[in-house]
């Protein structure tokens, strides 16, 4: 059977690049977790660890050579099939959400032309010609993105529910709610974005940021974005759910080992997952200054601004105290959403037409006018009465 | 609300640029408190002799019953401390041992002193046992190491003098 050249190329390309990226998102976890610990302790004017290996680079080798080492306990009620499943359910979405975000422009490899007078000729050997960083190029890619992340919170629910144990239980149901109701938040966020681009492929969206990136046409969004973002990947001030001093580490209670490993794994690399979404729709992606004349600099600039909101996402957890659960849902359903919302209608009825703005934006006022007028005037009510518990 | 989110970030910001308040024991010992309660030791005179007299005071005193002492006596040609006894055998189980200091408060001649070492680790049960040889100090400069040779009639009184702290 002969296969189509072209094809040939896709399938050989894709699955390098595929394997690159797992691989380079794996050891971006393991080093993302060195880098926490650092960082964290730098902001609290500590040194982290410096012991393992010189300035303590090794220590992701020597926490996985712990979990590897460390015994297996499957509690005795679990649901077995469903308790090996759960973290393969987190991790696995994780690592296939970066299957559309491009890390670069096309580049080609190790050929260098030159013009002797009349004579072009090439030195070198094609390896690979205007070649596109990314996995692939959906042209529905946001909405793969959207799609892929709610997969993740069956591996949180399942991981509680097997576990046969009420607290681990309730942790899941409370970590799953809290992605499910922030997942509208972020599918909310990002129309404003498709709407400035056009599509939802995200080479689109990178295309349209050249000469201003989004950030500053949507500077609300982005910053619900990344709310909602955090909320995502159960990160503070939004990790209720897995907190240490509450809930005993929540859904995974009874995780030991290499299981364990694999659901932080799930968490870190959707927090690099979740930067680079953030960094591709706001801030251009790998935009920036010479990237037409040399394409390998957008690699460099990609990873600095991912590297940029990850410093920003562990300086988040080292300054805001925990949110509780029940105004951490709050602010997801009762403030973000209906931002986003109006997010929405305001960047809709910018592109069309100045009237309409002014009307959408003058409704808007209108209304959140009388929100605020009714809660002023429900807490000057309950101002001095005794906080009664429900009966 | 905003001012006050920005403010924190500010705050801890700040403090990547401090220095960082962290020890790297074990290259850096920080001194500890001058009446810290740490390992056990021997005392000598300034002339060698120990101060040990083998009362056995300190085993009485000790409350988790850790000081093992057996006396024995002294003869003028081979001379350990300036009394009539000394410690032939002092044992301290410091797995029992729970620094309480009693047996400082009740030596009376201030040989047993709790000093400033908390660097204890053992790995199994017969190592805990600490022996005399591990608790008593070196022979100061000047002094003459035990078991000495004194002339007779030098060291009569059964107790050595004590006198008040000044």
């Amino acid at each position: 059977m002969q296969i189509d050249p072209e094809l040939q190329h896709l399938i050989i390309a894709t699955v390098i690049k595929a394997t690159i990226s797992c691989l380079v998102l794996i050891t971006g976890f393991a080093y993302m977790t060195f880098t926490e610990r650092k960082v964290a302790a730098l902001l609290q004017t500590r040194l982290g660890p410096n012991r393992a290996g010189p300035w303590g680079l090794l220590q992701p080798a020597a926490d996985g050579l712990k979990l590897i080492f460390k015994e297996e306990l499957i509690p005795a009620g679990a649901d077995k099939f469903i308790f090996l499943l759960a973290p393969i359910l987190t991790v696995v979405p994780a690592l296939v959400i970066l299957a559309v975000v491009p890390w670069g422009p096309k580049i080609s490899c190790c050929v260098l032309d030159l013009a002797f007078g009349a004579k072009p000729t090439s030195i070198g050997f094609r390896l690979f010609e205007n070649e596109p960083l990314g996995i692939s190029d959906l042209n529905v890619g946001v909405l793969y993105i959207l799609s892929v992340a709610s997969i993740a919170v069956y591996g949180v629910v399942l991981a509680g529910w097997s576990s046969n144990n009420k607290y681990a239980m309730l942790g899941g149901i409370r970590s799953s709610a809290q992605m499910v109701s922030y997942e509208l938040t972020l599918g909310l966020a990002v129309v404003g974005p498709i709407l400035l681009a056009g599509s939802m492929s995200l080479n689109d969206i990178i295309a349209a940021q050249k000469n201003v990136w989004f950030i500053v046409y949507q500077p609300v969004a982005a910053i619900i974005f990344y709310l909602a973002g955090l909320a995502e990947v159960n990160r503070a001030p939004f990790d209720m759910p897995e907190a240490e001093q509450e809930l005993t580490a929540g859904y995974h209670t009874e995780y030991s080992g290499m299981k364990f490993s694999l659901f932080f794994m799930g968490e870190y690399i959707k927090m690099i997952g979740l930067s680079a979404i953030f960094v591709t729709l706001f801030f251009g992606g790998w935009r920036g200054p010479f990237v037409e004349q040399m394409p390998i600099l957008g690699l460099l600039y990609f990873w600095l601004k991912v590297a940029a909101s990850l410093y920003f996402m562990i300086w988040t957890r080292s300054t805001h105290p925990r949110l509780r659960y029940d105004r951490l849902m709050a602010l997801g359903w009762k403030v973000l959403l209906p931002l986003a919302l109006a997010n929405v209608m305001v960047t809709a009825a910018a592109m069309l037409d100045a009237t309409l703005l002014g009307w959408v934006l003058g409704g808007l006022v209108v209304l959140g006018g009388l929100v605020v007028v009714y809660n002023v005037r429900r807490l000057r009510a309950k101002a001095g009465s005794v906080r009664r518990m429900r009966a | 609300m905003f001012t006050e989110i920005l403010r924190g970030f500010w705050t801890t910001f700040k403090q990547n640029f401090e220095e960082p308040v962290t020890v790297q024991y074990p290259e850096t010992r920080r001194p500890m408190a001058a009446r810290f309660k740490g390992r056990h030791e021997l005392k000598r005179y300034d002339n060698g002799l120990e101060k040990c007299i083998g009362c056995a005071l300190c085993a009485a005193a000790c409350p988790a019953d850790a000081i093992f002492v057996e006396a024995s006596e002294n003869v003028d040609e081979k001379r350990f401390s300036p009394g009539e006894r000394y410690a032939s055998t002092y044992e301290i189980n410091m797995l029992r041992c729970i620094f309480c200091g009693f047996c400082e408060d009740a030596c009376p001649t201030e040989a047993i002193v709790l000093e400033s070492n908390y660097e204890l680790a053992f790995t199994n049960r017969e190592s805990s046992i600490f022996t005399k040889e591990m608790l008593i100090v070196p022979v100061p400069a000047g002094g003459q190491p035990t078991p000495q040779r004194v002339e007779a009639g030098q060291y009569e009184r059964a107790i050595p003098e004590m006198k008040d702290p000044a």
